[in-house]
């Protein structure tokens, strides 16, 4: 499991990375949101799996007796989808509207803020 | 109640804006809004400060979840000392704003963006939890994703997609740092990993983490190979905005990268010199872009840049004076490049534009204001007894006393530069004679603006270039500040017993 995780990850580092050097702005929205999702999953492999034991306290008991799951990589993954989200619906409709204003969705052909105006 | 002063600042923008949203259609009302609140805060990080200064390092965990586990709010001098910069910043903005900014703007949520973005700030300066740190950065950015796209101008789009393509990315690499580092440690908490990270057997991955956080922090400070969205961006949106991006933004990177380097990651030689190769070329390509460039924002972007390699070089040689030099640089830079991009604007609405070669004539037709935008500018370069030059000494001093000549003469080189610079602009836009520029249509012309108006520009900048006076004429109290704040930099053991032990 955790390597095949591993392996996942890093194709989805490496796919977001190769997506957002193309020159297509579509693709770069594409590659920023894969490479955060192999971030998330990242997350989620480094807090280390435990298969079936979630961190709940038995009714007889006072304490975690046995091996349980780290519940705080969760929480992260949730906080940062959640952020990931807002920023990509953002991403989303700026995209759309650099297209609206710009006309081009070839990045290198933006250089208008390089210009001498 | 006095116990939880710290979160009084925070508390307070978060109130702001969402009071600024039910006010959305009036603009007056939002202007005030802005102004009053924005001088409530400053009193509030002002008592903070004191409260830091006097009692020592506050803390408070947040929900009652002791140390580790809960989010913790720490507010040590260093912290506290931002806090009240960035208030200071926030209300000369903000009373700049309501003159500067055009009401459609405002009435599509300007304010209330701009107060979200200053919670940003206070939260990041505060926090004392590493993750906590992340959602404050998402926070700071998606602020400024809307600050520097409001408007919808053709350089404006164009700008914000450079500037949102390369934080985002800065923010993946963060969260995959903060992955790598817990998945080491278990731990979320800045002491709690100040303490783990010195017995991890495993170097190889801190050393990952820790270069990770140098891309992503390095990013969004805008370090010499990362910087190239900033001079990209940064003139694109209105002078106000570009204002409190200039004068904040990069500095809370800079902020991180001390933070983090002087709690978790320590004593490394690799690090170290990393640091000192990168600050020294920062200092060198922003001195020499700024010198290029005929645009005054971008020149004054560049010299951001520039100027970010003084804190990095303190950073880097990470000896008490160094730090301390590092800390009253940062502390001279807020104020200044804050009032720099509105003495930018401030040219802007006189002229009608920023081109150095259209410029001219200033000098003339309005001397007062003129000897006004002279002073920040000196104190930019570092003239004696101006601000800029006493945390100068603290570098030279701690250049020669590691050895790093390199360093030595790099600084002398970039502010040889920035005198450059400076000069140059007070010659083409100042003294050179005015050049007959055609009137534009539709454009308010400063002259052509109530006096209400008129003061409500200059008096920002009449306040930060006092307060720039002060930096400069009392640095003995700047001084002392700093140095207090670089002793606690490096004997961190009393913000880990700060934030380990007071479970209130």
């Amino acid at each position: 499991m955790e390597f095949l995780l591993a392996i996942i990850t890093g194709l989805l580092y490496a796919a977001g990375l190769y997506m957002m050097m193309r020159r297509s702005l579509v693709k770069l929205i594409l590659g920023l949101i894969i490479i955060g999702n192999g971030a998330n999953l990242l997350i989620f492999l480094l807090g280390r799996i435990t298969k079936g034991s979630p961190p709940i306290i038995g009714e007889h008991e006072k304490l975690l007796s046995d091996i349980y799951a780290d519940p705080v990589p969760q929480a992260l993954i949730l906080t940062a989808i959640v952020i990931s989200f807002g920023l990509q619906s953002f991403a989303i409709i700026l995209v759309k509207r650099a297209y609206k204003v710009v006309k081009t969705d070839d990045l290198d052909k933006m250089k208008a803020t390089d210009e001498e105006v | 109640m006095m116990q939880q002063l710290l979160i009084y600042p925070l508390l307070l923008q978060l109130f702001l804006s969402i009071v600024l949203m039910f006010a959305w259609g009036k603009v007056n009302l939002q202007r005030i809004i802005s102004i009053v609140g924005s001088i409530v805060g400053l009193v509030f990080s002002g008592m903070l400060l004191y409260q830091v200064l006097t009692q020592g390092t506050q803390t408070m965990q947040a929900g009652n979840w002791a140390a580790p586990f809960g989010i913790t709010f720490v507010a040590d001098a260093f912290a506290a000392t931002l806090v009240l910069l960035t208030s200071l910043a926030g209300l000369a903005v903000s009373c700049y704003s309501s003159a500067s900014i055009i009401p459609a703007r405002i009435r599509f949520g300007y304010f209330s963006i701009f107060h979200f973005l200053v919670l940003g700030l206070i939260g990041a300066f505060l926090t004392g939890d590493i993750f906590n740190l992340y959602v404050w950065f998402e926070i700071i950015i998606i602020s400024s994703f809307v600050l520097i796209t409001l408007g919808g101008e053709k350089a404006q789009i164009e700008g914000a997609v450079k500037y949102f393509t390369l934080n985002f990315l800065a923010s993946i690499i963060f969260l995959t740092a903060i992955a790598v580092l817990y998945g080491l440690t278990g731990s979320l908490n800045m002491a709690d990993l100040a303490v783990l990270v010195p017995k991890l057997e495993n170097k190889t991955l801190v050393d990952v983490a820790a270069i990770l956080f140098l891309i992503g922090f390095g990013i969004k400070s805008a370090v010499f190979p990362l910087y190239f969205w900033l001079p990209a961006s940064y003139h694109t949106p209105p002078s106000a905005v570009q204002a409190i991006f200039g004068g904040l933004l990069t500095k809370v990177g800079v902020y991180a990268l001390i933070r983090i380097f002087s709690l978790v990651f320590l004593g490394d030689s690799f690090l170290q010199e990393t640091l000192i190769v990168i600050a020294v070329l920062t200092l060198f390509s922003g001195g020499i872009g700024a010198l290029v460039q005929k645009n005054l924002r971008k020149v004054f972007s560049y010299l951001i840049i520039c100027h970010i390699g003084f804190m990095i070089v303190g950073l880097a040689m990470f000896t008490e004076v160094a730090l301390a030099g590092a800390v009253f640089y940062l502390i001279h830079d807020i104020v200044i490049k804050t009032n720099l991009f509105m003495i930018s604007g401030l040219i802007y609405r006189i002229k009608g534009t920023v081109q150095l070669d259209k410029l001219g004539g200033l000098y003339d037709k309005y001397p007062k204001l003129s000897l006004l935008m002279l002073i920040p500018l000196l104190s930019l370069v570092g003239i004696p007894p101006l601000s800029g030059f006493w945390p100068k000494i603290s570098l030279f001093l701690a250049a020669y006393d590691t050895q790093n000549y390199l360093v030595v003469g790099m600084v002398v080189f970039a502010s040889l530069l920035t005198l450059i610079v400076v000069a140059k602009l007070w010659a083409e836009a100042f003294w050179k004679k005015d050049a007959e520029l055609p009137e534009r249509s539709h454009f308010l012309y400063f002259d052509k603006l109530w006096i209400s108006r008129r003061i409500q520009f200059i008096a920002p900048i009449v306040l930060l270039t006092l307060v720039s006076l002060y930096i400069g004429f009392g640095a003995e109290h700047i001084q002392q500040l700093s140095t207090r704040i670089a002793d606690e930099l490096i004997n961190h053991k009393q913000y880990i017993d700060a934030v380990m032990t007071n479970r209130n």
